[in-house]
């Protein structure tokens, strides 16, 4: 059963930034090779005033996905909530992926500034996705000021080392059931996305990954076989590990020859 | 054989410059007309004029590459003060890992060390002890290679009109050729802006011979070194076609990347800060494209310099014949 955001089930649970492609052509081949769920997309301050970024945004609305608009790149609470604003003018949408940048080495969300944010947001009718850490009281304190989706990271923006701290995005699945959950960022390459869904991550949302690949085609193509996997293989309930062998072939009867 | 053909280019940026000179070359009787009165009006002006084919191929589709290897010796032979020293790829100490992942993805380069790199630009000793080179690669200063060509195609008879003249009809010409960048949109609806910001500043406590990349995950830099100890530094990418002054943000980029790259650059005055749009087609490639007695070349995006005498060529091939008229 795939999970449903702000009602919504997305048809797959790769999610895709549109930032840093070599081209928007390429971007477009990406996207239709891995017919992500959603894609997100950053709107820059000093593109908004007389709409100068209609022409990269109309190539987003022309890839026909689900746009969650993000606010990438603002340190502040308050820059956050006027972008979330711009965004949702621009792509009619209340959807909103809320990224308070902390501190611009590791790109660390400023969860305080999250929360508060993400608070103001909410009740303003925004649906929020907040980029949080995998933090359980960060986390619960989003869900208090409105959050029905949690986006904790794997390992920092763009860092590409995957899954920095397994038991905690493992303990925060088990903390929180029933809340769509999508590891957001620091994934690198496939594996580590196959293994988000196998802890039982709803979506991964990945960006560097496919744009920075020699061939972000290919790559977005690897990346979503990926994720189908990882949904077949949970869907299948994989075995318990162990710590003895056990002989997949029966040696009971059989010949001895010595 | 009838009389020289009256070709009209619209526009005197680069993509406009290039190909007025060449159609000159090719037996053309060209005149040049841009709405401001002058060349390099636009993107142009604020190029970083790198000849790096090779370089470039780390973003670009091979045909880029493929297409502009021929681009340093074109503007050697048309522009003076075409310098052909190569360039340097560098990155900070922690980004290091980046140089093989540009290397991987590039060619006609090789991987060099401190050494080898103090040898190149004698005021980096020490401070770096990886790069790659470029070898064969170049870099011209567009604010002199415009006015330039310009002269070399007043000389072969062509004209450019003066601001105050009236614009010329269409109609008295036998070929029409729109460089207009962004402004050829009306009619090449693909075309969007891809802003870009550079700065100028003046250094005299450091000497470069080439232009220097610097990588860096978020924001890959180049310092371009001109005449008089002035160095262009660029340039952002933006998807927006605000051309309005520059931001903070992007100030704060390149003046650090500067910075890392030497710390003299603390005491460097600015200059200027410019910004401006480049015209560019969903691939980032550019397109010569003819329809009746009209050609467009545009999309030049960020290979303005790199890619426009080959397509100048393209756009001379449709109006005279490959055999070159």
């Amino acid at each position: 059963m795939s999970a449903e955001f702000y009602g919504v089930s997305l048809r797959s649970p790769l999610m895709m930034g549109t930032a840093q492609y070599p081209s928007p052509e390429i971007l477009r081949e990406a996207v239709q090779a891995a017919l992500p769920g959603l894609v997100t997309v950053s709107l820059r301050r000093e593109s908004a005033g007389e709409q100068a970024g209609q022409s990269f945004w109309s190539l987003i609305r022309d890839l026909n996905v689900s746009v969650l608009p993000n606010t990438a790149g603002c340190y502040t609470v308050k820059e956050a909530v006027t972008t979330a604003h711009m965004a949702r003018e621009v792509f009619n949408t209340e959807w909103i992926k809320l990224e308070v940048i902390g501190e611009p080495d590791t790109l660390q969300p400023d969860v305080f500034g999250l929360v508060e944010a993400a608070r103001i947001l909410s009740e303003d009718g925004f649906k929020v996705f907040p980029y949080t850490t995998e933090d359980l009281i960060v986390a619960e304190k989003l869900m208090a000021a409105g959050c029905e989706v949690l986006m904790p990271w794997g390992a920092p923006i763009g860092s590409g080392k995957g899954l920095n701290n397994v038991f905690g995005l493992r303990a925060l699945r088990a903390h929180f059931p029933g809340v769509p959950l999508v590891v957001d960022a620091g994934i690198g390459v496939p594996s580590h996305a196959l293994r988000a869904m196998e802890l039982g991550y709803d979506a991964v949302m990945i960006n560097t990954a496919i744009a920075g690949a020699g061939d972000p085609v290919t790559m977005a193509r690897a990346f979503s076989l990926a994720v189908e996997a990882g949904v077949l293989a949970r869907e299948a309930d994989p075995m318990e590990e162990r710590d003895m062998a056990v002989p997949s072939t029966p040696v009971i009867g059989k010949a001895m020859l010595s | 054989m009838q009389g020289k053909p009256r070709i009209l280019v619209r526009g005197a940026g680069v993509a406009g410059m290039v190909t007025a000179v060449t159609l000159a070359e090719r037996g053309g009787l060209v005149t040049v007309y841009d709405q401001s009165g002058r060349v390099g009006a636009g993107a142009s002006w604020m190029a970083g004029g790198m000849l790096a084919p090779w370089c470039e191929g780390e973003s670009a589709p091979p045909e880029v590459t493929a297409q502009s290897v021929a681009s340093v010796d074109w503007w050697a032979t048309h522009v003076p003060d075409v310098t052909r020293a190569g360039s340097l790829v560098l990155a900070p100490p922690r980004d290091v890992g980046e140089l093989a992942r540009f290397a991987r993805r590039t060619s006609h380069c090789e991987m060099i060390d401190g050494k080898k790199i103090a040898a190149l630009e004698p005021d980096l000793a020490g401070r770096f002890h990886k790069g790659l080179f470029f070898e064969q690669e170049g870099h011209v200063d567009p604010r002199k290679a415009l006015p330039a060509l310009l002269s070399s195609l007043l000389q072969q008879g062509g004209t450019m009109v003066h601001a105050s003249e009236k614009a010329p009809d269409s109609a008295d010409f036998d070929w029409v050729v729109d460089c207009t960048g962004l402004q050829g949109r009306t009619e090449l609806s693909e075309l969007r802006g891809v802003r870009g910001e550079m700065l100028l500043l003046r250094c005299p406590d450091v000497t470069l011979h080439r232009p220097v990349r610097m990588l860096h995950p978020r924001i890959p830099v180049y310092i371009v070194p001109r005449a008089d100890h002035i160095f262009m530094v660029g340039a952002t990418m933006i998807e927006s076609e605000n051309a309005g002054a520059m931001t903070v943000r992007s100030v704060t980029e390149l003046l650090n990347a500067a910075w890392t790259l030497h710390p003299a650059f603390a005491e460097a005055e600015i200059v200027e800060m410019g910004t401006g749009v480049r015209p560019s087609f969903p691939d980032n490639v550019p397109q010569v494209v003819q329809e009746g007695h009209k050609v467009f070349v545009n999309g030049m995006y960020r290979h303005g310099f790199l890619l426009s005498p080959a397509k100048a060529g393209e756009a001379a091939d449709l109006i005279f014949g490959n055999a070159g008229g």
